[in-house]
């Protein structure tokens, strides 16, 4: 490992496996980094986010009921899908509230990376729910489970029209990317058009029933004779799966894609394919064990270089997620949460498609920018907000464009995080506080005109000052 | 750090205004560029060897319900599937013996007439999605259906002609909205999002931004390199726009809609007055969603878009810019042909897209380019598309924009002879 300090270490660690430690918590932790990262693998235990009773999984079929004079009263159709809205909205903000919380933070943050990776949006608040903590409960244990599990969730047969795939009309929309996306990823080239044609044979049949339970509908199933991937059989749904777990490439794409998401964006260069060719082939031996991937790449060597730390683009909800952690900070309406993400490109429950977001440099535009760099005055020093992100154009959603408020209102605990900083003097508060928030270096005028912003206030004001102004940095966007 | 242009670049014949005009790097007939040039500078001298002309793109929001927009007014099937809905006969403003405009879109009936409208019928692609999102990722990004692109059509178009003068900068293409759709987004640049110019450029001006933009970052960590370049640019183009607009030459005297859209052209018509280097605009209307009540609701924003369409091309004929610019409009999808049972439409397929000129070709006759709808053909109750959207796109970038259509829409669509 390169001569980096203890706190230096621990502070990527802390960035890139979850939303960052706070400064209290890095001050305390005396332990050894592999033994951070054991803990966090190890001690996790998953609790569901709710915000509906899962029996009501039904009440979107049950629209149909909601009749009136013999018709179908739309008005009070209209008014349940504004409440489902609703419900996915709240379910949003637990989630981020939870990923705040600095509990259990590895689950939290590769469950992130799953829903990027399972990308799924449906308007069922029910199917939402049980889909999230799907991949929350299997976020660390075993990708064969995981695939499975998530490729027989509601949300997923719907999202991917599993549900109208039928021996006589089979739709070959989940086999194409449970394929390109999923598994094997369409640069491959290790399927065919004949493999997913054959797939979707095989996936007919699978469903849900009202209950908001996979089903295996035997009258809907084409049971005859199917090749995929060179191999011959009466395959069903579970085997199309084995056979794309048998392929070496599927751990080779699936390692790429959590390097580049824990990493590095930058996987073209000889370097990176060593050690995702190392990764890959060790995570197909372990029969395919995401903690010890996960432990393989957090305690590497290469994981702590300096080209690493600090290069990676914030999504919006790690920038948003950190902020809240960092600082102790709690919005008091949960409608800034999603305005922040609505207006930063990544809402949580609705990724842009079955692709998810496309992340890295793709977050950052001319707008995106200096909304991330406004952001500290809005949240810190309550300034008026004075943009309005688009209406995607579905009525279902408007209320995910809404500002709620020309001003954010948050509660902040200062007291402890100045406590954290009283062995400080007046003259190293600048550096220190840099130290912790940025994670690399603070360049010469970069550092002056934190200096400049922060005036000569008392030591209160001028810990709030200068964390606005560093959380301004365009280095603040970077972990 | 800013450099747009990685070596010198040649141009042969230019104007020049400001600031190179006094330069020593003026030579006569030929002038190098040195790479150190910033998107301002360069576009000081307003040289672009493909044209000036100029496209304006309005995207309607939430699926425009095209049959009661462009009415097949002759057609019983029409009126069958649509009783409460329909557009009476009478009402219809007749382009031909089978189409007419709602009449809600009367200002738009009128440049029909003087010959500034082609209206396009049955546009749509291949395995049609019927999700918002989705279906307009896919008319942003011009992808296929069942490919997932992280570029838009106008962010490509940017990457292309990044080797020409006014280099990458962002301004060439600029969105009337506060954040960038992802039509905008390129490789190598983005376009610029700006409500108006004087909001964007105090933005720039707000805390440490002007000066951590005027600080050049080294490139050990190349994220932030990043960063800061896109910064740069950002106060850059956002100088130039809103030096450029502050200057008195505009005329607006176009009736404009007080509401969005109409604030928004009319901002796109002063920026065009200013003599910016943008070659493309886009703007945004939402709302036509329309499962329930659709009609007034329909009829309020077609209204609204007719005027404030009316009153842009107004401005662009006074100032002598109607040749110049083209606005096509179009929406995610169209709606399904049979209402449904709360006097609204779900959603459907293809659709029609508008082109308003003083640059479109054709007769009278062939202003309505393809037939009507052929309502007794559908697939599952929508419209079959005939014409794919990514050929008026390929048409629009090769014989408008003068750039390479396919190297810009990943493969050969044919062109339409629409200009």
């Amino acid at each position: 490992m390169e001569n980096i300090s203890k706190s230096e270490q621990l502070q990527h660690l802390y960035w890139r496996a979850g939303f960052g430690a706070t400064h209290e918590h890095l001050l305390k932790e005396n332990r050894p980094v592999k033994t951070v990262v054991k803990e966090m693998l190890t001690q996790s235990s998953f609790q569901p986010l709710v915000v509906v009773d899962i029996n009501q999984f039904k009440s979107d079929k049950t629209l149909k009921k909601l009749v009136t004079n013999r018709k179908p009263d739309r008005e009070a159709i209209k008014m349940r899908i504004k409440g489902n809205a609703g419900l996915i909205r709240d379910l949003n903000v637990l989630w981020i509230e939870k990923m705040a919380s600095g509990k259990d933070v590895l689950r939290e943050k590769m469950a992130l990376f799953w829903h990027g990776h399972f990308a799924c949006r449906v308007l069922n608040p029910a199917a939402v729910q049980r889909y999230l903590n799907t991949i929350r409960t299997h976020a660390l244990s075993n990708f064969a489970d995981l695939l499975m599990a998530v490729s027989k969730e509601p949300a997923m047969l719907q999202f991917l029209n599993n549900q109208q795939n039928r021996k006589d009309a089979p739709n070959e929309n989940f086999a194409r990317e449970v394929m390109e996306l999923f598994t094997l990823g369409r640069a491959s080239g290790s399927y065919t058009e004949e493999d997913i044609k054959d797939a979707a044979r095989a996936f007919t049949g699978w469903g849900y029933n009202l209950r908001g339970e996979f089903t295996f509908r035997k009258n809907r199933h084409d049971d005859g004779l199917k090749t995929i991937l060179g191999q011959t059989g009466h395959f069903e749904g579970e085997d199309v799966i084995r056979l794309l777990l048998e392929k070496k490439q599927t751990a080779r794409f699936v390692a790429g894609k959590i390097y580049q998401f824990l990493v590095s964006e930058q996987t073209e260069n000889p370097e990176a394919e060593t050690r995702i060719k190392g990764l890959a082939e060790r995570f197909y031996k372990s029969g395919y064990d995401i903690a010890r991937l996960l432990d393989d790449i957090l305690t590497s060597d290469w994981f702590f270089e300096t080209s690493v730390r600090g290069n990676r683009i914030k999504s919006p909800v790690e920038l948003l997620v950190g902020i809240q952690h960092s600082l102790g900070l709690v919005f008091q309406q949960k409608q800034s949460l999603i305005f922040i993400q609505r207006t930063l490109g990544q809402v949580l429950l609705y990724p842009p498609n079955v692709a998810g977001w496309p992340g890295g440099r793709n977050w950052i535009d001319s707008s995106s920018l200096l909304f991330r760099m406004k952001l500290p005055d809005l949240i810190l020093r309550s300034h008026a907000v004075t943009l309005q992100p688009k209406q995607d154009g579905d009525v279902n959603t408007e209320l995910l464009a809404r500002r709620g408020g020309d001003l954010m209102q948050v509660e902040i605990n200062w007291d402890a995080f100045e406590k954290s900083f009283s062995g400080v003097g007046s003259d190293h508060l600048a550096d220190a506080l840099a130290a912790y928030l940025i994670q690399q270096p603070l360049g010469k005028t970069q550092r002056a005109l934190i200096l400049q912003t922060a005036g000569s206030s008392a030591r209160v004001e001028r810990i709030k000052n200068l964390t606005a102004a560093l959380m301004a940095l365009p280095e603040y966007q970077l972990c | 750090m800013h450099s747009i242009l990685k070596k010198p670049v040649k141009i042969d014949h230019y104007e020049t205004t400001g600031i190179l005009q006094q330069s020593a790097l003026t030579t006569a007939g030929t002038m190098m560029i040195p790479s150190f040039l910033k998107a301002y500078e360069l576009d000081q001298m307003n040289v672009d060897p493909t044209g000036s002309k100029i496209l304006v793109v309005v995207q309607l929001s939430g699926g425009n319900d095209g049959l009661n927009t462009v009415v097949p007014f002759r057609n019983d099937i029409y009126y069958r599937e649509r009783p409460t809905l329909a557009i009476a006969r009478e009402k219809v403003l007749a382009l031909n013996d089978e189409v007419g405009f709602n009449p809600a879109l009367e200002p738009l009936k009128a440049l029909y007439d003087d010959g500034l409208v082609k209206v396009i019928n049955n546009v749509g692609y291949p395995n049609p999605d019927r999700s918002h999102f989705r279906s307009m990722d896919i008319w942003q990004t011009a992808s296929s259906s069942d490919q997932y692109l992280n570029t838009g059509w106008v962010g490509r178009y940017l990457d292309a002609t990044c080797s020409g003068p006014g280099g990458c900068a962002q301004h060439r293409a600029i969105e009337v909205d506060d954040t960038l759709s992802l039509t905008m987004k390129g490789n190598l640049v983005n376009g610029l999002a700006l409500l108006n110019p004087k909001k964007l450029y105090n933005q720039t001006r707000d805390g440490m931004i002007k000066e951590l933009s005027d600080n050049s970052y080294p490139e050990t960590h190349s994220n932030a390199g990043y960063l800061y370049k896109t910064l740069a640019e950002t106060v850059s183009s956002a100088a130039y726009v809103y030096n450029k607009s502050a200057k008195p030459v505009h005329r607006t005297m176009g009736a404009y809609p007080s509401l969005e859209l109409g604030k928004r052209l009319k901002t796109v018509s002063e920026l065009i007055q200013s003599d910016t280097t943008t070659r493309v605009y886009y703007v945004s209307i939402s709302g036509f969603d329309t499962h329930v009540k659709q009609t007034g609701q329909q009829e309020r924003l077609l209204r609204q878009y007719a005027e404030a369409v009316k009153a842009f091309m107004g401005d662009m004929k006074s100032t002598n810019r109607q040749n110049d610019v083209l606005v096509m409009t179009f929406s995610e999808f169209g709606r399904r042909v049979k209402e449904n049972a709360s006097n609204g439409t779900d959603h459907g397929t293809a659709n029609s897209v508008f082109l308003v000129g003083g640059g479109l070709s054709g007769t009278r006759s062939e202003r309505v380019y393809d037939q009507a709808p052929d309502l007794h053909n559908l697939d599952m109750g929508d419209l079959k598309f005939t014409i794919d959207f990514r050929s008026i796109y390929a048409t629009l970038l090769e014989d408008w924009l003068g750039a390479d259509d396919v190297a810009i829409l990943g493969k050969k669509f044919p062109k339409l002879s629409l200009l």
